[in-house]
């Protein structure tokens, strides 16, 4: 009889956690969730956080000694079945409490990156075991960080990744060194360019591989990169852009057939990669300045913040290349619009945008980003840059561009986004807290006639620098989205990423 | 590979003729190490496995009788070159062109530092520049040189370093020999740089970070014969020459190194074109970083050729080339050096008075009622009873007999000082025997 019981309190477990496992899968990245969750949820977790077992029983006080038995039992046999799988289901950041982690029954393990999960000392131990098996070193991070974002990595940029390796970097490669040394002093900015450069230092790379005996090509090389990639994470998180490029990339590499002779798989990698750059960078963005010069009529007023590589001009936001490049070609096509370069410190990358828009004669007008709702009455149109495109149609751009989506919005400007669809991503995001960079807090410290008033913010108990880099715009603001594919809306990101799959 | 290591150890020390009279200067003595193993222990601490080492027979000999350069972990791949001093730094380099597969560190024997390498090679790295080198804000040598009397003017020709902005690019170099009634400045680099900071208290460090392409370049001309001389003033000119900022195809250029006989300013032009110029040029097209602001032109003014410096304002960084920096670098070695500062091996009585920036060598024998503060003493040195020695060094196989007073001198290898000697700021060389109860000042004795 008592086992009847047993079974049937069972059955009711796995009913509810079936239940609790759809909802959790689909409020997946919202990190505020599971507290309306029953507490009677037995959570087998392979998280070893001891104290999530307390709170379960303790949650329910009226539960019979029977109850509590038969959960014990299903939790002890959920964990021998979890003990087999690895999925680390990390805590959902921002507030710090502890939520109730989906159970380990559930068939899609989700894992949170390590990126978003700094002050989770055990996911940064497990990040330090695989540094130390690739040999790369650690870097530390650098000064208070802001609580809201301290579950970030934040570095700074005296304390140089090559400070700890060796010189002649022998496990490295050196390109890949110098790439990295690139990526954290800002030499290389900017995701087309960034990816760009990594395409070009993994063709060097490739080019000085030789494949050890005994080994295939195809396996041996995709683990060659891996540290190689951990080191240029740790230099600087990687875009959107390029973890794109490194998955295509490692997609080909293991396509590689077996019988394939050392220098004809290297000579067709090499084409590959040139392949994807002609493609999927420059040839877009001709076709993306050929789809954006429709949009621009003469006498037009543009606003453009400067932090897309191309910056089409008419209201830029912080400098983006592909914006550039657009407006370069709109005036060589003798379109007759002027500019308005919205820029923002501490990066100030408007003043670059704005030096290449004058060296081609295009007139323009430069503004601080607290300007914008003072000067947007005269504009027509915004421009603005992606660093990446998420799958829910959110925007993710440099800190600044989702204020200035809502003031034009306020001031039914329309707002044109110029993404190449290679930046599309399938990451969700809702805000820019869940996942973001944070840059080195000493960039904002600026002296003015001689004074440095931040200089020693450090030792102000109750002073945080935050220097944020990417922010989320949302689709209501945006009204057209300008690809290589052609001019669609935000919502159809979903479809275009669907396409490219079968496609591949 | 990324960086070869090349140390530089031909030289003849000929600005200390005292003490290399016997002794060639790679292999003198500080903090009981022969000088040449301070840098190659800079670059073994850095990672280095390899370095290939220029020098003479002679320092090879003793190079490989010497027990403390067994210590050295890194394989060291020696070439001779011959004695007679007729070759430049420049044609050392030339000498090895074939051992030289990457990028060059050239490093000279007597650099003693504990400067971080990697702020000079991240310059050399991060910006793809044709030199990096390594420079210190110079330090008064305030003690009092033995064997000289009066305080020696400074013979030497200043150094005239202009840097930019950042304190990073070097702009230009010039010696004050070279220049004959003053500083001149072409217009082009006062355009591209309006600020620059001209420093004249600058050592130059000697520790260079080349491009292969340089060493290539060396090897097609000939004429180049000092690195520090004149090598590096003309790649520092040549970053603002208008011949290599023009974009050339690359047909053009092969045309022209079968044209003219004088290879030089065509190899230059080779030489800095690599072959995926494009895709880095795309790169830094879509990059929105310059290194500079305010005027139309892109990030390093499109320039290819580029020189860095990084100049080393904290720190310990001595070119041991003169006496007094021999005696500086002699005093600090205590500090760089991890080793207790007492060998194991070496008998110290317990009456003995011993400072802690003091270094004694390897079976010493220290007599009692000895006061020994400030000094090295070198390897297999015998000191007898009540000696007094201060601020001295020295060196191997030396006997100090009883009662002697030491102050402020440099006493070379198999010297013997009589009983009651009394020496002060003297230069004792070889095998010289001092007779007891002398009394000495400011002497040199050979």
């Amino acid at each position: 009889k008592e086992e009847k019981q047993r079974l049937r309190k069972e059955k009711k477990q796995q009913k509810k956690n079936k239940e609790k496992n759809d909802e959790k899968t689909s409020h997946e990245e919202q990190p505020a969730g599971s507290a309306s969750q029953p507490p009677a949820q037995p959570s087998p977790k392979a998280v070893p956080v001891p104290a999530s077992e307390a709170p379960a029983p303790a949650d329910k006080p009226a539960k019979s000694k029977a109850d509590l038995k038969a959960e014990r039992r299903a939790r002890q046999e959920a964990e021998r079945a979890s003990k087999g799988k690895k999925g680390d289901v990390g805590q959902p950041a921002p507030t710090g409490k502890l939520k109730a982690p989906p159970s380990e029954l559930q068939p899609v393990v989700k894992r949170l990156p390590e990126h978003v999960q700094v002050d989770n000392p055990e996911v940064v131990k497990k990040l330090a075991k695989k540094l130390e098996r690739q040999q790369i070193p650690l870097r530390s991070d650098y000064g208070y960080k802001v609580s809201l974002f301290s579950h970030l990595h934040q570095y700074s940029r005296k304390a140089p990744l090559t400070q700890q390796l060796g010189i002649p970097s022998t496990v490295i490669h050196p390109a890949i060194v110098r790439l990295g040394l690139q990526y954290s002093q800002g030499i290389v900015a900017g995701s087309n360019a960034r990816s760009v450069a990594l395409l070009h230092a993994f063709q060097q790379v490739i080019r000085d591989y030789t494949t050890p005996p005994n080994e295939e090509l195809s396996r041996d090389l995709v683990n060659k990169l891996k540290p190689y990639i951990s080191f240029l994470n740790q230099c600087r998180p990687l875009s959107a852009s390029m973890g794109n490029a490194i998955k295509y990339i490692k997609k080909e590499i293991s396509n590689i057939p077996s019988q394939c002779k050392e220098e004809e798989a290297k000579i067709k990698l090499l084409n590959c990669i040139e392949r994807y750059i002609n493609e999927k960078i420059v040839l877009a963005a001709k076709a993306i300045a050929k789809y954006s010069i429709e949009k621009i009529s003469d006498g037009d007023v543009i606003l453009f913040p400067p932090n897309c590589s191309f910056n089409v001009t008419i209201s830029t936001s912080i400098s983006s290349s592909l914006v550039n490049h657009i407006l370069c070609e709109a005036f060589e096509k003798k379109r007759k619009f002027r500019v308005i370069v919205v820029d923002s410190r501490p990066r100030l990358e408007g003043r670059e945008a704005l030096r290449r828009l004058v060296q081609k004669g295009i007139s323009c007008t430069y503004v601080l980003i607290s300007a914008v709702s003072y000067i947007l009455p005269e504009v027509s149109k915004v421009f603005l840059g992606a660093h990446a495109l998420l799958a829910n149609g959110y925007v993710m751009s440099r800190v600044g561009t989702s204020q200035i989506a809502l003031v034009a919005k306020a001031f039914n400007v329309p707002v044109l986004v110029c993404c190449e669809t290679y930046k599309f991503c399938e990451r969700v995001q809702t805000d820019s807290f869940v996942s973001n960079e944070l840059d080195d807090p000493d960039d904002l410290i600026v002296t003015r006639k001689g004074k440095t008033q931040l200089e020693h913010w450090q030792k102000v108990p109750s002073l945080g620098l935050l220097n944020l880099v990417y922010d989320v715009t949302p689709p209501d603001f945006v009204d057209l989205v300008i690809t290589d594919l052609g001019m669609i809306p935000c919502t159809s990101v979903p479809v275009v990423l669907r396409v490219k799959n079968v496609d591949q | 590979m990324e960086l070869q290591a090349v140390l530089m150890a031909a030289g003849g020390g000929s600005r200390m003729p005292d003490l290399t009279y016997n002794t060639p200067k790679p292999m003198l003595p500080v903090g009981n190490k022969p000088l040449m193993w301070h840098p190659l222990n800079l670059l073994e601490r850095v990672g280095f496995e390899e370095v290939i080492v220029i020098t003479t027979k002679e320092v090879q000999k003793m190079m490989s009788t010497d027990p403390k350069m067994k210590d050295v972990k890194m394989k060291l791949d020696v070439v001779c070159i011959q004695e007679d001093g007729d070759m430049g730094t420049a044609d050392a380099l030339r000498h090895i062109q074939q051992k030289i597969k990457t990028d060059v560190l050239v490093v000279s024997c007597d650099l003693i530092t504990d400067v971080a390498l990697h702020e000079v090679v991240d310059l050399f790295r991060a910006h793809n520049a044709t030199l990096a080198m390594l420079m210190s804000k110079a330090h008064d040598f305030t003690e009092t040189v033995p064997g000289q009397k009066g305080k020696k003017k400074t013979g030497e020709q200043r150094d005239f370093v202009g840097v930019d902005q950042s304190g990073k690019r070097l702009l230009f170099m010039a010696n004050e020999a070279d220049l004959e009634d003053g500083l001149s400045i072409r217009k082009s680099i006062m355009r591209k740089h309006p600020r620059m900071h001209i420093k004249t208290g600058l050592v130059d460090a000697h520790l260079y970070c080349l491009k292969k392409a340089v060493v290539d370049f060396l090897a097609d001309n000939k004429s180049i014969s000092s690195i520090r001389g004149e090598l590096l003033p003309y790649l520092v000119r040549k970053q603002f020459s208008k011949t290599t900022n023009c974009p050339k195809s690359k047909d053009d250029a092969d045309d022209q190194t079968q044209k003219t006989a004088d290879g030089s300013t065509n190899s230059t032009e080779l030489l800095i074109c690599s072959r995926d110029e494009p895709l880095l040029q795309l790169a830094q097209e879509r990059s929105c970083w310059n290194d500079h602001r305010g005027d139309m032109s892109e990030a390093y003014h499109g320039g290819k050729l580029r020189c860095y410096v990084h100049i080393m304002d904290q720190g310990l960084c001595y070119r041991v080339n003169t006496l007094a920096a021999y005696i500086e670098a002699n005093r600090l070695a205590s500090k760089l050096l991890e080793e207790p500062a007492v060998h194991p091996s070496a008998v110290i009585s317990e009456r003995c008075q011993m400072g802690p920036d003091s270094i004694i060598g390897a079976q010493c024998q220290v007599a009692d009622k000895t006061s020994i503060k400030r000094s090295t003493i070198g390897n297999s040195t015998t000191v007898k009873e009540k000696v007094k020695v201060t601020n001295s060094i020295i060196m191997h196989g030396v006997t100090i007999e009883e009662g002697c007073n030491i102050h402020g001198c440099v006493i070379c290898s198999n010297a013997v000082i009589g009983r009651g000697a009394d020496l002060k700021y003297c230069l004792v060389g070889n095998g010289q025997q001092i007779e007891a109860e002398g009394k000495h000042r400011l002497v040199s004795r050979f």
